[in-house]
C-alpha cells in the first residue's frame, strides 16, 4: 500500500510558508496558494480515505522523532475509519470556507496573512488527526491552539479582539496543562505513548482513570466544555470564516477527538466514561439556555456550538460512539453553513443583533434558504443530517439506561430547535427592525453556501440509515415543538406567558442572560487573585529579597564605614596620641632642661625636701 | 600537533580585541570590522568543531594539554565533549550576532569592541576548560569587562547595576575559589583535574562532599541564578546595552547551570544525590515565583529577565531529577533559553531604539505600524512560552518528564507555573502589539535589515530544534547518559 497520508497536512505547510515570507508580493494570489493547498489535501484525503474504506487499516510510522539511552518515540499516521471521516471534514469545509474567505475578506488590509494563518491551522488540525501518539497530537493541539489565538485576534486594532485571542489561548491552555500532566503520567504508570496501547492497558486502574480524567482536561478546553466554555463565545470577535471554520467546524470538535481516540482508555475505565457524560449534558443544557437568551447572531451560534459539542460528549460518555463520532461529522457541515450564512448576513447588514435585522428572505435568496436549511439540520428535522446522528444519539442515551441523561438530552434538543429558529424567524422573517441596505452576497461566498447546504442536508446518508421509531418519533416531536414555540413566540409576536408570571421569572432570565455570571465568578477567584498575587510577588522580590542584598551591601559599606573612623580615630588615634603624648612630655620635659645651673640646684633641694617628707610621712 | 582548534576559538577574540587596541580611536569602520570577523571566525571554527565533532564518543574531543605551573600541577587543559559542545557553539553564534547588534552603540567604540572581545574570550574559554584553574581564571575573566561594559555603556543606573553584579558574582566565586583548592589538597596526588577528580569523586567523604558542594553552589547558583541569589539579574539586564543583555541572559547564566553539568555533579555525586530535592524545590520557586513576578512587570526588558528566571528553574529541575532524560531537558535547556532569550533581548532592544522608553503601557497597537517586528517577536514569544513546535517546548518537555520521575507533586507544581508563563507573555503581546495604535508611535519604522540579520538565524535554530529535537540530541544525549551512569542516577 501506497503510504501517501502524512503529506496531506505538508500542503497546507508549505502554502502557510509561501503566504508568510512572500504574502506581500503575492497580495490576492496568496487566497489561491492556500485554497491550492488545501484542494491538494482534500485530493490525498480521498485517496486515503477510499485507501482505507476499500484496504482496511493503513497506520504507519513515519519517522523518528526524538531518542536518547533506548528511549525512542516514532511518528506516525494514523488511518482508520475515524481520522479519515474527519479528514475529509476538515479538508472539504477547510477548501469551501477559505474560498468564501475570498468575497468575506476581500479589502482587509492583511488578506495573504489571513490565508496564511488559515493554511497552517488547516495543516495542524489535518496533523492533528493523523496523529497516532500523544506527544505528536499534543503538539499539533497546541498548534491549532496558535492558529486560534492569531485568528481571533486578528483585527487586533479592536481591544477587544485582542482580549478575545488572550482568553482563549489560556483558559485552553489551562485545560492542556492536564493533558500534558495526563500524558506525563501515562508515560510513567504504562511506558507507552501511542493510542495503539491505551485498550489493553486495564481496567478501573484508579491512575488510569486519573489519566483519562486529565486528558478529559485537554478535551474539556479545547471543546469548549463547562467549566472552561467561557472563551468560545468571545472568540467571535475573529472574522466570521474562523468562526466557521476553526469555533464551530473543526478546531473545538479536537476535544470530542480526543476522547474518540482514546476511547480504548475511556471504556475501560468506568468512573471517567461518567465524567464525560455529565460534564457533556451540563455543557449541552448551560449553553443553550443561554443562546436562547442572546441576541448576537454569532455568539447564539457558539453557544449552540457548545451545547451541540457537550452533546457529542454526552452521547460518548454513555458508551455512543458510533453517535457521537456521527454527530462529530454532521455538525462539521451544517454549524459551518450556518455561520457562514451568518457570516453572510453580517456582511450584507453589517450589525450582529439580531433584532436590527428582519426580513432578509426577500432580499438575500441563497443565503436565507442556505440558513433554513442548516437551521433544520441542527434542529432535527428528517431527513437532513443532523436528525439522524441526534436521533442515534438519543435512542444509545435511552438504551444506555441514563433517564436523567435522556430527559437533558432532549430538552437540550427542544432549546436547540426553539433557539435555531427564533434566529431564523427574526432574522429572515418579518420587517427589518431597522434601516438596512441589505443585499445578496457575491458568487464566491453563496457557492461555497450551496455546497455545504448540500452536505448538512444529506450527510446523514453517509452511513447506513438506522430506524428506530420510538425514538425517531420522540425526537421529531421535539423539534416540532421547540420551531413550533418560535413560530409563535417571534413570528404570531404571541407571549404565551402572562406578563405576571414573566416578571416573576425575571431572576432567571437575568441570571441565564448574563451567562450565569461565570466570567465574573473566574475574574474574582481566579484572575485578580492571580494579577494580586503577582504584584505581591513582585514587592516581595524588591523589597524583601533584593532588600536583603541592599541592606547587606549596606551594612557591609556601614562596617566599612565604622572601621574606616575606628581607623582613624582609635587605631590611628592611638598612634597619633602617641606622638601627641611623647610630643607633651618633650614639651614639659623641656621646660626643666633650661641649662641654668640655679635652677637645677633648685630642682635637686626640692626633690630632696620631698623626698625626707615622705620619708617622714612613711616612716612613721 | 593537530591544529589547536580549541585554543583558536577561546583566543582569536582576545587576539583581535588587542589588534583594536592599536587601530586609532576614529576609525571604527575598521574596529566594528576587525570585531564582527573576529567573531565570525570564531563561529565558524565552532562550526567546524560541530561537524567533526563525533558524537558516539563520549571523551573528550579536540583535546589540548599543556604543562603550564607544574610546581602546583596547574595544566593548560581544554576539550570538548556532548555536555560542552552545544554551549561553545551557543557562545559563538551570540558573540557573533550580537557584536552585529552592537553597531548601535556610538560611545568609545574602541574600549567598547575590545572589551566586548575579551568577554567572549572569557566565555569561551569557561566552557571549555577542563582543569580547574584555568576554568577559573576564565570565569573571572569574564567578570571584569562585564563590570565595564555594564559600569560604563549601561542605562542611567548603571553604576550601581554593575556593582551589584561585580561583588555578586565575585562573593559566589570566592566561596568556588574555597571549594577549589579543597578539592586540590584533598585529591591524591594534588591535581586540578576535573576528569581526574571525577574519576577519584567517590573517594572523598560524604560530609566533605557537601561542604565542597555548598562551595560551588554559591559560586554556580549566583550565576544561574537560583532563588533567592536573583536580583542582580534584573538590574543588570535592565542597565546594559542591548548586546550585552544578550550575552549575559544567554550565556553568562549557562556559566552557573554547565558549572554543575562539569563540576558538581560528576566530582561530588554523593552531594549532589543529597541535595536533590532542595534543588528541586528551588528549581519549583525558579519557575513559578519567577513567572509571577515577572506577570507584575512593566518594563519589558525587566520582564524577560524575570522570565529568564523561570525558564532557568527548568534547568534545576531538570538536574535534580538526576535522570537522562532530565539532565538531556536541563542541559538543552539552557541551550534553547539562550537562543530564544537572546532574541528576546535583541527585540527588547530594537523598540528601545526607536521609543526610548521600555514601558509595556506605554505601547499599544504596534503590530500595525511595525508588521515584521510583530511577527518575529510573536514567534520568540511562543518559544518562550513552551509553544510545540519551537525549541523551548522539547527542552521543557523533558525536564518536566525527568522531574515527574522523582518529584511528581513538585513538578505538577511547576506544569502549572507554564499557564502563568503564557499569560504574562499574552499579555506582553497584548500590551505592545494590539489594540488600537498610540499615537506617540504613529511615525515609529519597523524593523531594519541589520537587526532582522541578528534575529533570523536565531529564528531558524528555534524552529529547527522544535521540529527536529535529534539535531541536538544527538550530540548530548551520549555524553549525559555517561554521566549519569557514573553519578549513579536513574537511567531513565
Amino acid at each position: 500500500m501506497v503510504k501517501f497520508a502524512h503529506l496531506i497536512p505538508l500542503f497546507p505547510f508549505a502554502a502557510f510558508a509561501v503566504n508568510i515570507l512572500f504574502g506581500r508580493r503575492l497580495k490576492k494570489a496568496s487566497a489561491l496558494v492556500s485554497i491550492g493547498a488545501s484542494v491538494a489535501a482534500l485530493a490525498i484525503a480521498v485517496m486515503a480515505y477510499i485507501g482505507n474504506a476499500f484496504g482496511g487499516e493503513g497506520s504507519y510510522t513515519v519517522g523518528r522523532w526524538i531518542s536518547f539511552n533506548g528511549f525512542a518515540l516514532d511518528f506516525g499516521v494514523i488511518i482508520d475509519p475515524l481520522s479519515c471521516m474527519m479528514l475529509l471534514v476538515v479538508t472539504v469545509v477547510g477548501t469551501l470556507i477559505q474560498v468564501y474567505s475570498i468575497g468575506y475578506m476581500h479589502d482587509d488590509k492583511r488578506y495573504s496573512r489571513f490565508f496564511a494563518y488559515m493554511s497552517l491551522f488547516m495543516g495542524s488540525m489535518l496533523g492533528l488527526l493523523l496523529s497516532d501518539n500523544f506527544v505528536m497530537l499534543y503538539i499539533f493541539w497546541e498548534g491549532v491552539g496558535l492558529c486560534s489565538y492569531l485568528l481571533i485576534s486578528f483585527w487586533f486594532e479592536r481591544p477587544a479582539a485582542a482580549r478575545a485571542g488572550m482568553k482563549a489561548f489560556i483558559t485552553t491552555r489551562i485545560g492542556d496543562t492536564g493533558l500534558l500532566i495526563g500524558i506525563l503520567l501515562l508515560f510513567f504508570t504504562t511506558k507507552t505513548l501511542y493510542f495503539k496501547d491505551l485498550a489493553g492497558l486495564g481496567i478501573n486502574d484508579a491512575t488510569l482513570t486519573v489519566i483519562a480524567l486529565l486528558i478529559f482536561c485537554g478535551a474539556v478546553g479545547k471543546s469548549a466544555q463547562f467549566p472552561l466554555h467561557v472563551w468560545l463565545p468571545d472568540a467571535m470577535e475573529g472574522p466570521t470564516p474562523v468562526s466557521a471554520l476553526i469555533h464551530a467546524a473543526t478546531m473545538v470538535a479536537a476535544g470530542v477527538y480526543l476522547v474518540a481516540r482514546t476511547y480504548g482508555l475511556f471504556l475501560t475505565q468506568h468512573t471517567s466514561l461518567i465524567w464525560v457524560a455529565y460534564i457533556g449534558a451540563i455543557t449541552a443544557l448551560m449553553a443553550a439556555t443561554i443562546a436562547t437568551v442572546n441576541n448576537d447572531i454569532k455568539r447564539i451560534l457558539a453557544y449552540s456550538t457548545i451545547s451541540q459539542l457537550g452533546f457529542m460528549m454526552l452521547a460518548l460518555g454513555v458508551g455512543g460512539y458510533e453517535g457521537g463520532t456521527f454527530h462529530l461529522m454532521t455538525h462539521a457541515f451544517f454549524k459551518a453553513l450556518l455561520f457562514l450564512c451568518a457570516g453572510s448576513v453580517i456582511h450584507a447588514v453589517h450589525t450582529q443583533d439580531i433584532f436590527k435585522m428582519g426580513g432578509l428572505l426577500g432580499k438575500m435568496k441563497a443565503t436565507g434558504w442556505t440558513f433554513i436549511i442548516g437551521g433544520l439540520a441542527i434542529a432535527g428535522v428528517p431527513p437532513f443530517s443532523g436528525f439522524w446522528s441526534k436521533d442515534e444519539i438519543l435512542s444509545e442515551i435511552l438504551k444506555g439506561g441514563h433517564p436523567v441523561l435522556f430527559g437533558v438530552a432532549a430538552l437540550t434538543s427542544l432549546l436547540t430547535a426553539f433557539y435555531m429558529f427564533r434566529l431564523i424567524f427574526v432574522v429572515l422573517f418579518g420587517k427589518p427592525r431597522s434601516e438596512l441596505h441589505a443585499h445578496e452576497s457575491p458568487a464566491v461566498m453563496t457557492v461555497p453556501l450551496c455546497i455545504l447546504a448540500a452536505f448538512a442536508a444529506f450527510a446523514g446518508f453517509f452511513r447506513p440509515v438506522k430506524f428506530e421509531f420510538l425514538t425517531m418519533g420522540v425526537s421529531i416531536a421535539i423539534s416540532l415543538t421547540g420551531i413550533g414555540a418560535a413560530y409563535v413566540f417571534y413570528i404570531l409576536d404571541n407571549k404565551l406567558l402572562p406578563a405576571s408570571l414573566r416578571s416573576r421569572f425575571a431572576f432567571l432570565y437575568k441570571l441565564v442572560s448574563n451567562k450565569y455570571y461565570v466570567d465574573e465568578i473566574y475574574g474574582a477567584l481566579i484572575i485578580r487573585p492571580c494579577m494580586r498575587l503577582a504584584d505581591i510577588a513582585s514587592g516581595f522580590d524588591s523589597k524583601v529579597v533584593d532588600g536583603a542584598v541592599n541592606m547587606a551591601a549596606y551594612l557591609s559599606l556601614t562596617a566599612g564605614k565604622v572601621q574606616s573612623w575606628f581607623d582613624l580615630y582609635i587605631v590611628d588615634g592611638i598612634v597619633n596620641m602617641t606622638a601627641n603624648v611623647t610630643w607633651l612630655c618633650s614639651a614639659i620635659l623641656r621646660r626643666f632642661q633650661t641649662g641654668f645651673v640655679q635652677n637645677y640646684i633648685l630642682i635637686a633641694f626640692f626633690g630632696l625636701a620631698i623626698m625626707i617628707f615622705i620619708k617622714l610621712i612613711g616612716g612613721r | 600537533m593537530p591544529f589547536p582548534l580549541l585554543s583558536s576559538i577561546i583566543f582569536l577574540p582576545l587576539l583581535a580585541g588587542l589588534l583594536i587596541l592599536f587601530i586609532p580611536k576614529g576609525r571604527t569602520g575598521i574596529i566594528k570590522g576587525v570585531a564582527t570577523a573576529a567573531t565570525g571566525i570564531t563561529l565558524l571554527f565552532t562550526v567546524f568543531m560541530v561537524t567533526g565533532f563525533d558524537y558516539n564518543n563520549t571523551l573528550m574531543q579536540f583535546s589540548e594539554k599543556l604543562s603550564w605551573i607544574p610546581q602546583v600541577n596547574i595544566n593548560y587543559h581544554l576539550g570538548v565533549d556532548g555536555i560542552s559542545i552545544g554551549l561553545v557553539f551557543l557562545t559563538a553564534l551570540l558573540g557573533f550576532l550580537a557584536c552585529i547588534g552592537s553597531f548601535g552603540i556610538k560611545e568609545r567604540q574602541k574600549e567598547y569592541y575590545f572589551l566586548y572581545l575579551l568577554l567572549n574570550t572569557g566565555m569561551l574559554g569557561t566552557f571549555l576548560s577542563l582543569d580547574l584553574f584555568l576554568f577559573y581564571v576564565f570565569w573571572e575573566l569574564v567578570l571584569v569587562p562585564m563590570y565595564f561594559l555594564i559600569g560604563i555603556w549601561g542605562g542611567p543606573r548603571r553604576e550601581y547595576a554593575a556593582i551589584k553584579f561585580f561583588i555578586y558574582t565575585l562573593a559566589g566565586s570566592v566561596a568556588m575559589l574555597l571549594s577549589i583548592l579543597a578539592l586540590y589538597f584533598t585529591s591524591q596526588p594534588h591535581t586540578f583535574n576535573m576528569l581526574e577528580l571525577a574519576a577519584a569523586g567517590s573517594a572523598f567523604a560524604k560530609s566533605f562532599q557537601i561542604m565542597v558542594f555548598v562551595g560551588f553552589y554559591l559560586g554556580f547558583a549566583i550565576k544561574v541564578p537560583v532563588f533567592p541569589f536573583h536580583t542582580w539579574l534584573p538590574d543588570a539586564h535592565v542597565e546594559a546595552p542591548t548586546p550585552i543583555s544578550v550575552l549575559l541572559a544567554g550565556v553568562l547564566l549557562k556559566m552557573g547551570g554547565y558549572g554543575f553539568f562539569r563540576i558538581s555533579f560528576p566530582i561530588l555525586k554523593d552531594a549532589a544525590i543529597y541535595f536533590a530535592l532542595p534543588f528541586a524545590i528551588l528549581g519549583l520557586i525558579n519557575i513559578v515565583y519567577g513567572a509571577f513576578v515577572a506577570m507584575a512587570q512593566t518594563d519589558f526588558k525587566k520582564m524577560v529577565a524575570y522570565s529568564s528566571v523561570s525558564h532557568m528553574g527548568f534547568v534545576m529541575l531538570g538536574l535534580a531529577s538526576m535522570t537522562v532524560t532530565g539532565f538531556n531537558g536541563a542541559l538543552m535547556q539552557m541551550f534553547n533559553h539562550g537562543i530564544i532569550t537572546g532574541g528576546m533581548f535583541l527585540l527588547v532592544g530594537v523598540i528601545y531604539d526607536r521609543a526610548h522608553t521600555r514601558d509595556l503601557d506605554k505601547f499599544g497597537g504596534l503590530g500595525a505600524k511595525m508588521p515584521v517586528y510583530a511577527g518575529v517577536l510573536v514567534v520568540f514569544t511562543l518559544a518562550s512560552l513552551g509553544l510545540p513546535g519551537l525549541s523551548g517546548f522539547v527542552s521543557e518537555f523533558m525536564s518536566l518528564m525527568g522531574g515527574f520521575t522523582a518529584f511528581r507533586t513538585i513538578t505538577i507544581i511547576s506544569v502549572l507555573g507554564i499557564v502563568i508563563t503564557a499569560g504574562y507573555f499574552l499579555y506582553m503581546i497584548q500590551r505592545v502589539l494590539l489594540g488600537p495604535l498610540n499615537a506617540a508611535w504613529a511615525g515609529i519604522a519597523d524593523i531594519n535589515k541589520r537587526e532582522l540579520f541578528t534575529l533570523v538565524p536565531l529564528m531558524v535554530v528555534t524552529v529547527a530544534i522544535g521540529i527536529y529535537p535529534l539535531i541536538i540530541l544527538n550530540y548530548q544525549s551520549p555524553a549525559i547518559t555517561e554521566l549519569v551512569r557514573q553519578i549513579g542516577g536513574l537511567l531513565l
